[in-house]
């Protein structure tokens, strides 16, 4: 059973193709990255088979079942930039959020789910920051608060859009050191990522994607210069020079 | 109760609705809708109005809530089709204002309508007309911001963390299975009906104030929502009572008077507010 099953899925913006004939699988327990040139398509896969953005075609399965919110399944972390950093609320409030949908209809976050979202912060190296207002984190800090949140959401498959950008160190091993435990604990994880340096030492399973799969596999067999050079067309020039690395 | 007394209890009924939905517009961005919703308000209560045939609450606050969602709709429609989010506010506002205005002077020459009344409100005399409720003798317009209240912060209440949720990540919201944009429609629907509530009283222009003002202070004092939300009520009991003392002294419109106190409270809080106030991020800038 793979994690993630998307068949011939095609998203368009005004009536130009944004994704084309997209099929893939994610096996399940892997850390996959999801690797391609800017405009590619890459958060506007995960939206798409998350149902942000409307499909024109395309069937999305999850563990086997077709997609649905309602099962809860599928965490997601979106990137940094798509929230309002001043909205009046702190680091533990909004790691509680991702407990909101165990939580149900008409109830407060229980004793235990304000445990987890604790234990969570904790994990994350972030607990002197619970009441922190979120615009007074560093980026860095403010990437662990969403992955804290992703983690106490207890889903079987995630997908992060660009969780290592503008990130210090810290926060890079911090997050690394999560998915890696996440992995161990059986779940899947699926990046978007942008730093080619990293790709080798830190996902087993890679996929390159512009507009369409150019390749899909275990790291080891994809992430072949031939393949990146399809993929990146003539803008690889700087994968040559590994201290120029590329940033978001 | 005294005459005084009704008009007070009004305007600081149009201070708690208007106050507590007016906070999940501001953290939503989305203050303009509260002016595009409260204008085309008066379309909708000129529609009842040759639909019904009454002014009557009830028929009032069906047409408000309808034409709050199709305000709000249409917006939406404009801004998907490719014209700018602020310039769809623009275009549908003004349109609907305008018909409910050609409307108004058409066919309601006759009745409790007018232009006027519908820009400015007025809270001075909505004490004369009265009805009887459980035995009471209590004005119109008292009892039905009385019921509207009482619904906006059962709702609230009810659904308060998925209200809160959505406003911050609806991305989330959604990947959680929560039903966004019903939530977004429920929101629009309650500043429909507060609006509509408080258009008499204080008229189309100014509830924009009521709706604005003392979440945007409240704002400035506290990083939790709750507490906004409490601090909100309280700033708009107070433009309402300083606004009913203020007018009463110099002889001028209640509702001006009520918008033009919010608007010193909150020059007062943006100085002085302790955590975002601007003597506070002056001296912090000094010391370090």
């Amino acid at each position: 059973m793979h994690a993630l099953e998307v068949k011939d899925l095609q998203v368009a913006y005004d009536k130009k193709a944004v994704l084309e004939h997209v099929n893939l699988t994610i096996p399940k327990g892997s850390l996959t990255a999801i690797v391609g040139p800017n405009g590619a398509g890459k958060s506007t896969l995960m939206k798409a088979i998350l149902g942000m953005l409307k499909r024109s075609s395309g069937h999305i399965s999850v563990l086997g079942k077709p997609y649905s919110p309602k099962n809860r399944n599928v965490g997601y972390v979106p990137q940094r930039g798509s929230v309002d950093w001043d909205f009046p609320t702190n680091s533990l409030d909004v790691i509680l959020m991702g407990r909101y949908a165990h939580i149900g209809w008409f109830k407060r976050p229980s004793k235990q789910d304000v445990t987890l979202a604790k234990e969570a912060l904790q994990k994350l190296g972030m607990e002197a920051y619970a009441n922190r207002q979120i615009r007074q984190l560093s980026g860095g800090q403010q990437q662990r608060v969403f992955l804290a949140r992703a983690l106490v959401q207890d889903a079987d498959v995630y997908l992060m859009d660009e969780p290592f950008v503008g990130v210090d160190a810290k926060t890079e091993n911090a997050i690394i050191d999560l998915l890696r435990e996440l992995q161990q604990k059986g779940k899947t994880v699926i990046v978007v990522h942008h730093d080619l340096q990293t790709v080798p030492e830190y996902f087993d399973h890679t996929l390159l994607l512009n507009r369409t799969v150019i390749a899909n596999g275990p790291t080891e067999l994809v992430f072949t210069k031939d393949l990146l050079q399809k993929t990146y067309g003539g803008a690889l020039a700087f994968f040559t020079a590994p201290d120029d690395r590329i940033s978001g | 109760m005294t005459y005084e007394g009704w008009i007070l209890l009004t305007a600081c009924l149009v201070g708690i609705s208007c106050g507590t939905v007016g906070c999940f517009l501001i953290i939503r961005r989305m203050t303009m809708l509260a002016d595009a919703i409260s204008h085309s308000v008066l379309l909708g209560i000129v529609l009842t109005f040759l639909i019904a045939n009454s002014l009557d609450g009830m028929y009032m606050l069906i047409g408000a809530a309808v034409i709050g969602f199709v305000t709000t709709f249409a917006i939406q429609s404009l801004h998907q089709a490719g014209v700018q989010e602020d310039a769809s506010i623009g275009i549908v506002f003004t349109t609907f204002f305008a018909i409910g205005v050609i409307l108004l002077s058409l066919f309601a020459k006759d009745v409790h309508l007018d232009v006027e009344h519908a820009l400015m409100g007025e809270i001075a005399f909505l004490p004369l007309n009265t009805h009887t409720l459980f035995g009471f003798e209590i004005p119109k317009a008292t009892s039905m911001l009385l019921a509207i209240t009482a619904f906006t912060l059962v709702v609230i209440l009810l659904f308060y963390k998925e209200l809160k949720i959505t406003s911050f990540d609806a991305a989330l919201a959604l990947t959680l299975g929560l039903p966004v944009t019903l939530i977004h429609y429920l929101l629009m629907g309650l500043v429909s009906i507060t609006a509509v509530g408080s258009f008499d009283a204080v008229g189309a222009i100014l509830v924009v104030s009521m709706l604005v003002v003392p979440g945007v202070c409240a704002y400035l004092l506290t990083d939790r929502l709750s507490l906004m939300l409490l601090y909100s009520c309280i700033f708009g009991i107070a433009s309402a009572v300083f606004g009913y003392y203020g007018a009463a002294w110099l002889d001028v419109s209640i509702s001006g008077a009520m918008s033009t106190a919010g608007g010193i409270l909150f020059l007062f809080t943006w100085i002085f507010s302790p955590r975002y106030g601007l003597l506070q991020r002056l001296t912090s800038a000094v010391s370090t």
